[in-house]
This record gives C-alpha cells, sequence and structure tokens, in this order.
C-alpha cells in the first residue's frame, strides 16, 4: 500500500506517494534525488545519513519516511546560501582539508553543525566524543576535528 | 523490511484500541532498535503505531521527591534537561551516554526499557534508582519488571506511559562502553537512596540487568569505593562473546562499581 508524505526539504514543500515501509533516506535520495546525504552502512551505525529534523541531527537510514510528515527535513544540498556561498562548516571542511573520498562529509557536516548548536566551542576531547556517530575511513578524523574546530572559531 | 501498515497515535488510549485492533501490530516509538529489526526481518508487524504524536507520552516533572519522565522522552531531552540535571544528576549523565547524538534525538525512554536489551542503560537507571514503570494498566516495580534476555513485565498490549524516579542522595554510573556499538559491555549503576539504603545494579554482563546484593549491604555499611573492592563477582551464568569473556566482565564488575561509588562521591 501507498501513503502520501508531505514535508518540508531545504525550505520548499515535498509531498509524494511511497510505500508505507519507505526508509527517509531512501525518499531523500530515490524519491527527491537529493544525493547528497549518502548511505555507508544501513544499519544506524556509520551516520553518512545524518541529515536534520526540525533542528535535530538524525541519522535518515534508521527513520521511516511517515516518521518525517509535516516536519522540516534539511539536507547537505540545503546549507549553503542561495549564491553557492558555502556553509561556515563545509568551508572549514575545505579550508582544513576534512575529507578524502567526501563520503563520511555530508554526514559529518551536517552533525557538526548540530554539535556546535549545543557545544559552540567545543574543545578537541567533546569534539571526538560528539563525532562518536560518524564515522571516517580515510582522513583518521585529525583533519575534521581541525575543521570543526575553525568552524566553531569562525562562528565566534 | 517486510510491508505493514503505519498509523499515527493521538494518545496512550488511542494507541492501546489500535494495538487491540490488529493482532500483529506493534509499537514505534524512536524506531531505534525497531526499524533495525524491522529491516532485518526479525520483526514483521502487521501495522505500526507510531507513539510521537501521544501527548500524555512526553514531558519531565520534577518534585521535591521524584522524577517523572513521560515514555516518549527522548533520551537527548533527558540529558539536556536541567531539572533533572540538578534532581539526578546520574540519570542525565546515563541518559547522555546512550549511543551517539543521532540516536538520542530519536531514541526513548519507553522503547529503551520495553525492548530490554541486556547490554541497554536505562534499565540500570531503573533498576539501580528503584523506579517504578507505569502502564496504562497498573504501576510495577523496578525490581519485578525486568524478567531475563529481551523479556519483561509488560503483558500483550500493555504500553509504558511513565516512569518515576524516587531522587536518591547520590548516585553513579560507570559504562564500560564497547567501542564498536557503544553499548554497555558492563555498566554499573550504584545509588545511595534517600532512606540510606544502596542499590547496586549491573547491566551488560549477564542476560538480564541485576542487583548485586553483596555489594549492597557492603556499601550500606560504608559507602566507600574501598567496601567493594575485594568484592569478586563469579563469572558462571555472564555474558561470554567475541567482545569479552565472562570472567573479563565479572572483574569489570568490581572495577566500574568502585569506579561509581568515587564518582558518586565527588
Ligand atoms: C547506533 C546505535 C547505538 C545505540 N547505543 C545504545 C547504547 O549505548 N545504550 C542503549 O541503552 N541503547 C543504545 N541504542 C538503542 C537506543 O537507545 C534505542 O533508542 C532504544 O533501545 C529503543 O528506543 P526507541 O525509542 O528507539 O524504541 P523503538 O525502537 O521504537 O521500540 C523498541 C521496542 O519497544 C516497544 N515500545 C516502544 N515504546 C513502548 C512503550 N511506551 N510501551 C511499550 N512498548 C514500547 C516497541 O514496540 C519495540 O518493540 C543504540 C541504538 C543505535 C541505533
Ligand atoms: S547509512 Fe545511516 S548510519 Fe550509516
Ligand atoms: S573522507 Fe572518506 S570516509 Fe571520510
Amino acid at each position: 500500500m501507498t501513503v502520501k508524505v508531505s514535508l518540508t526539504v531545504n525550505g520548499k514543500p515535498a509531498a509524494a506517494e511511497v510505500e508505507e515501509r519507505t526508509l527517509l533516506v531512501s525518499f531523500i535520495r530515490e524519491t527527491l534525488r537529493l544525493t547528497g546525504t549518502h548511505v555507508g552502512c544501513d544499519t544506524a551505525q556509520c551516520g553518512a545519513c545524518t541529515i536534520h529534523m526540525d533542528g535535530q541531527a538524525v541519522k535518515s537510514c534508521n527513520i521511516l519516511a511517515m516518521q518525517a510528515e509535516g516536519k522540516s527535513i534539511t539536507t547537505i544540498e540545503g546549507i549553503a546560501s542561495a549564491d553557492g556561498t558555502l556553509h561556515p562548516m563545509q568551508e572549514a571542511f575545505r579550508q582544513n582539508h576534512g575529507l578524502q573520498c567526501g563520503f563520511c562529509t555530508p554526514g559529518m557536516v551536517m552533525s557538526a553543525i548540530d554539535m556546535l548548536r549545543h557545544y559552540p566551542h567545543p574543545d578537541e576531547a567533546t569534539i571526538r566524543a560528539e563525532l562518536d556517530g560518524n564515522l571516517c575511513r580515510c582522513t583518521g578524523y585529525h583533519n575534521i576535528v581541525k575543521a570543526i574546530q575553525a568552524a566553531s572559531q569562525a562562528s565566534a | 523490511m517486510y510491508p505493514f501498515e503505519y498509523q499515527t497515535a493521538s494518545s496512550v488510549a488511542d494507541a492501546a484500541s489500535r494495538l487491540a485492533a490488529h493482532g500483529d501490530a506493534k509499537l514505534l516509538a524512536g524506531g531505534q532498535t525497531m526499524i533495525a529489526s524491522m529491516k532485518l526481518r526479525l520483526a514483521q508487524p502487521s501495522h505500526l503505531i507510531d507513539l510521537a504524536g501521544a501527548a500524555d507520552m512526553r514531558g519531565i516533572q520534577v518534585s521535591a521527591t521524584e522524577v517523572t519522565l513521560g515514555a516518549m522522552s527522548r533520551h537527548a531531552e533527558v540529558a539536556r534537561s536541567a531539572a533533572v540535571q540538578k534532581a539526578i544528576p546520574v540519570l542525565a549523565k546515563l541518559a547522555g551516554g546512550i549511543g551517539d547524538r543521532m540516536v538520542r534525538n530519536m531514541g526513548t525512554i519507553g522503547g529503551s526499557v520495553a525492548n530490554n536489551d541486556p547490554a541497554a542503560d536505562y534499565p540500570a537507571a531503573v533498576l539501580g534508582l528503584n523506579a517504578t514503570v507505569r502502564t496504562n494498566k497498573r504501576s510495577i516495580a523496578a525490581d519485578d519488571f525486568f524478567l531475563g534476555m529481551y523479556e519483561t513485565a509488560l503483558a500483550e498490549g500493555e504500553i509504558i506511559t511513565s516512569f518515576s524516579f524516587p531522587i536518591p542522595r547520590r548516585g553513579a554510573y560507570m559504562k564500560f562502553k564497547n567501542p564498536a556499538s557503544r553499548y554497555a559491555l558492563v555498566g554499573v549503576l550504584v545509588a545511595q537512596l534517600a532512606d540510606g539504603s544502596v542499590r547496586v545494579a549491573v547491566t551488560g554482563a549477564g542476560p538480564v540487568v541485576f542487583r548485586v546484593p553483596e555489594m549492597e549491604k557492603a556499601l550500606t555499611a560504608q559507602f566507600a569505593p574501598e567496601a567493594v573492592a575485594g568484592i569478586k563477582i563469579p563469572a558462571d551464568g555472564l555474558n561470554a562473546d567475541i567482545h569479552a569473556q565472562a570472567d573479563y566482565r565479572a572483574h569489570l564488575i568490581t572495577v566500574m562499581a568502585k569506579r561509581a561509588v568515587a564518582a558518586a562521591l565527588a
């Protein structure tokens, strides 16, 4: 059976008929074709699928599209300015070489933005602890931590 | 994932009647366990009843003697609640150490306790702080709630609505994390309750959360890390897997208990 799901995605209304078992990440990637949100593990471990739902970071591979009904979600495509200026967190990742293959990056950036909302000036230990839910196979995390620190100073 | 019908409940009563109407219906709280088991086809509900819209299952209240958490309180809400941090700091801290930030933004205490994973954190808080589990049918004392691996006193169709935690004098929770899953390899909650009695609850080590009467007795006599340092826990019946042998877990119980007492006194 299909049901209608309606929500706000990156500030614009979005609606579609989906199967009830559709995961939010499949809705984002396959229905809306917003493929910046990645699927690394599909088991809620890696954080590559992290998006914001009503302003909170969540793993979209572990949520049904129907659980987002009526809510406002933001994906990696929705954080830069309309003129293409990168979000300060994206810019900090770029400046600090906080990525290599880039697969984990959308989730890292979305998670890091959420982190700074709760810890505006985190020290290194806090950043590492709060990144618990995001795995990176390439960078060894050093430059990711540096990028988040730089972003927290940029927004000071 | 097998197909199912998705429904939303507007209240506890509404959820109960929807559950009763469909034999194979299941509740959906944060979905952080449920969706994974459905993906693995370990669960195959005909109907999924989302509790997110049930306003009477939300809310955190703190009185002079107890903290009440609605079953749909998210881990992040409990961790960040200034009122909980003040009344029962160990409860806020335990909630803030569950999984990772994204899991804490969705997962709920009701879902965690109903699921009763042998390595989950909240069962240690419910048992160690002598909480009462309130359902749509009755109140259940923590000592009567956790029956076995993934097994609780909840009857078919029974819904947890809230939890009441009496405010203790002091308490602390020490978790030795499995670094991959973030669940507790061993977690020990030690609490000195308002009447001076002591509870020690252990999660992760056995098939279900359990108390350690010998440690409770020693700590009632003398609330100090030394009181438990010499108490060895037998490894029989403890969990053994690729992450840790039973004797290692047994050893960790004493170590974590000592650290929890020290932290409770700090
Ligand atoms: C990556 C990851 C790491 C995690 N790490 C930890 C950890 O370190 N420690 C830990 O404790 N947990 C951990 N968890 C589990 C997490 O805490 C879950 O949120 C929790 O176990 C289930 O809560 P939920 O609200 O998501 O429930 P759901 O998954 O929605 O439901 C779980 C079960 O409870 C039933 N249920 C839900 N609400 C009620 C109710 N009110 N009354 C009766 N039955 C109900 C459901 O029908 C279902 O059977 C982790 C999860 C993930 C994905
Ligand atoms: S794809 Fe969602 S956490 Fe890995
Ligand atoms: S940059 Fe490759 S996984 Fe993180």
